[in-house]
């Protein structure tokens, strides 16, 4: 008997031991393309491509990087992305978290059948409205400019509903105690209800200014002028000439996965919530 | 205006309704309007150049060979690269979930990172891992006395390639969710299993899997949908090639209405995205509905 229980000892510590072997290995794999990104883009011309690959730099080396920032306006295209998706970020957080508060707890005629017209955009890809949308924006002589950049993302279906699903668990009373001293509804909305729905307004900044840098497509049909790119525009447009150059490709890579990557590792937990909520209500 | 200020409702949502109604359901009920017209160029150039040409250019789409290759690419592309995102997500959420994992929040940050990276930075990344003399991937073959494939250059590799990129940007994400779908799975139910004596496999097929069944239900279609819109991985990676095996629908899309400017035929092939991603939004509100008969 005290035989069998050590063997099932030793089975379950075989189990636990593949266990993390095979979700190390998997983690391992999986950073591989990022790690050897990052070593690259330290490594002095041509030792990227070298047979057998290194995953050290010998001597490391900021070469890329400068050449990138001086020569060729990376730093530039860092700086519009920056603008660009601090302030879609910005605008889009004040006109959902308004917007979604409102459909949660303000009553007024026809809201109800107003966000069902509204979640229907949910169904319908971004695509379709890119070509009627450029012609718009050249009318308005916005095409090649940074608001026609920012457009389609100052206020987004997905973050009313998030912010309206939060709003609803507002108690009620903190709004109505706010209301017998005397409050106005802005100030309600601004002082009581932004604070309570705190952890969703983070969130909804996370991947509001994530996606905005991430984006391509758009950025890509908007922008002609190479001073106004963002960076992944910026990016691709650069591996048309320094295709050859793998270590200043890397280099530029960085660039552009860096913020972001540091962005969602500091505000990692809103951002989980954010797809578990968004995921189990959607 | 005493109307406006005893109920502010419609002012709170006014910014917001108009930003998407103007930027959006405008320009989608113009694209309508602009699929049936032979809106190219010349009427860029000079409106008054502008034909209506009716369903002219749903029809040349028919007849469009090359539209047929990009609509076949992007559904091998969902079809492949869906179910392999899927997997792989499942399996890892359940390792994650395993009792007895230390570190597991550092690990699900690892394998989540992808998610989160710049699309184009990756694709780009990937294009020299696959390189068919340097690439990381073409060494560690080799390594195993694999011999070298050009991944990007051979119709019959580019788009297995893109698929295999795909899956490792996108399946963190999918792995999250499966995650929070197991966490949520109560306890004794496998506490009765277990009295009941169902071995783990049995488990997994009769508790695991039927709890888990809205889930995957739901990340089945978003990751469709997310996957139908293929455009920025071929767009750096192959430019579609070669002999266009990478060719997807949005990217034929962008390439027809801005670099062609087509923009009439264009927006045709934005319709049809339009219609495959609803059609996968139905059977998701299809299936969500029968799954609530079923408990109920």
């Amino acid at each position: 008997m005290r035989r069998r229980a050590g063997a099932g000892r030793w089975r379950r510590a075989g189990r636990l031991v593949a266990l993390h072997a095979v979700v190390a290995a998997t983690a391992v794999a999986t950073l591989i393309p990022l790690v050897w990104m990052l070593a690259a883009s330290l490594m002095p011309a041509g030792q990227a491509t070298e047979v057998p690959p290194r995953l050290v730099p010998a001597p490391a080396t900021l070469a890329h990087y400068r050449t990138l920032l001086a020569g060729l306006d990376v730093g530039r295209a860092f700086a519009n992305s920056v603008l660009v998706a601090a302030a879609v970020t910005a605008v889009s957080l004040l006109l959902n978290t308004l917007a979604g508060y409102a459909f949660a707890r303000l009553r007024f005629a026809g809201r109800d059948r107003l966000f069902g017209v509204l979640l229907a955009a949910l169904v319908i890809p971004g695509q379709v409205a890119m070509l009627p949308l450029f012609l718009l924006l050249r009318e308005l002589g916005l095409v090649n400019t940074y608001l026609g950049v920012m457009i389609p993302g100052l206020a987004s279906v997905f973050g009313i509903f998030l912010v309206r699903q939060a709003a609803l668990g507002i108690p009620q009373s903190l709004l109505d105690a706010a209301r017998i001293d005397g409050a106005g509804e802005l100030r309600i909305y601004w002082s009581i209800a932004l604070p309570a729905i705190r952890p969703t307004v983070i969130t909804l900044g996370v991947f509001s200014f994530l996606g905005t840098w991430n984006d391509f497509l758009w950025p890509l049909i908007v922008l002609s002028d190479a001073r106004r790119y963002t960076l992944p525009v910026a990016l691709a447009n650069l591996l048309g000439e320094h295709v050859q150059d793998t270590e200043l490709m890397m280099a530029g890579a960085v660039v552009t996965v860096l913020p972001v990557v540091l962005v969602f590792l500091a505000l990692q937990r809103f951002y989980v919530a954010g797809i578990v909520t968004g995921a189990v209500k959607g | 205006m005493t109307g406006a200020r005893r109920n502010p409702g419609p002012w709170f949502v006014a910014p917001a309704v108009l930003a998407i109604g103007l930027f959006f359901f405008v320009p989608v009920l113009a694209a309508l309007a602009l699929s049936l017209t032979d809106f190219d160029l010349y009427a860029l150039a000079r409106l008054t150049n502008l034909r209506l040409v009716g369903l002219e250019n749903y029809e040349r789409l028919l007849g469009d060979g090359v539209f047929w290759v990009a609509l076949r690419n992007t559904l091998v592309f969902v079809l492949v690269a869906g179910p392999l995102s899927i997997a792989l997500s499942l399996g890892m959420a359940l390792l994650l979930t395993a009792p007895g994992l230390r570190l597991a929040g550092l690990f699900r940050t690892a394998l989540f990172l992808p998610v989160v990276t710049t699309l184009v930075a990756v694709a780009v990344v990937w294009r020299y891992v696959y390189h068919p003399r340097f690439g990381l991937l073409t060494q560690a073959l080799a390594a195993w006395g694999l011999e070298p494939v050009d991944w990007l250059g051979d119709p019959a590799f580019a788009l297995p390639a893109i698929i295999v990129m795909a899956v490792w940007k996108n399946f963190g994400f999918n792995m999250l969710i499966f995650v929070a779908g197991l966490q949520s799975v109560p306890e004794r139910l496998y506490e009765a299993a277990t009295i009941d004596g169902a071995s783990r496999t049995a488990q997994f097929r009769h508790v695991t899997l039927p709890m888990l069944a809205p889930t995957l239900v739901f990340v089945a279609v978003i990751t469709a949908i997310g996957y139908c819109q293929l455009f920025a991985e071929p767009y750096v990676m192959t430019q579609g090639g070669p002999a266009n095996a990478t060719l997807s629908v949005v990217l034929l899309m962008y390439e027809e209405g801005f670099r062609w400017w087509s923009m009439g035929y264009a927006t045709s092939i934005a319709f049809v995205l339009f219609v495959i991603v609803l059609a996968l939004t139905l059977v998701l509100a299809r299936s969500r509905r029968a799954a609530g008969e079923a408990v109920a």
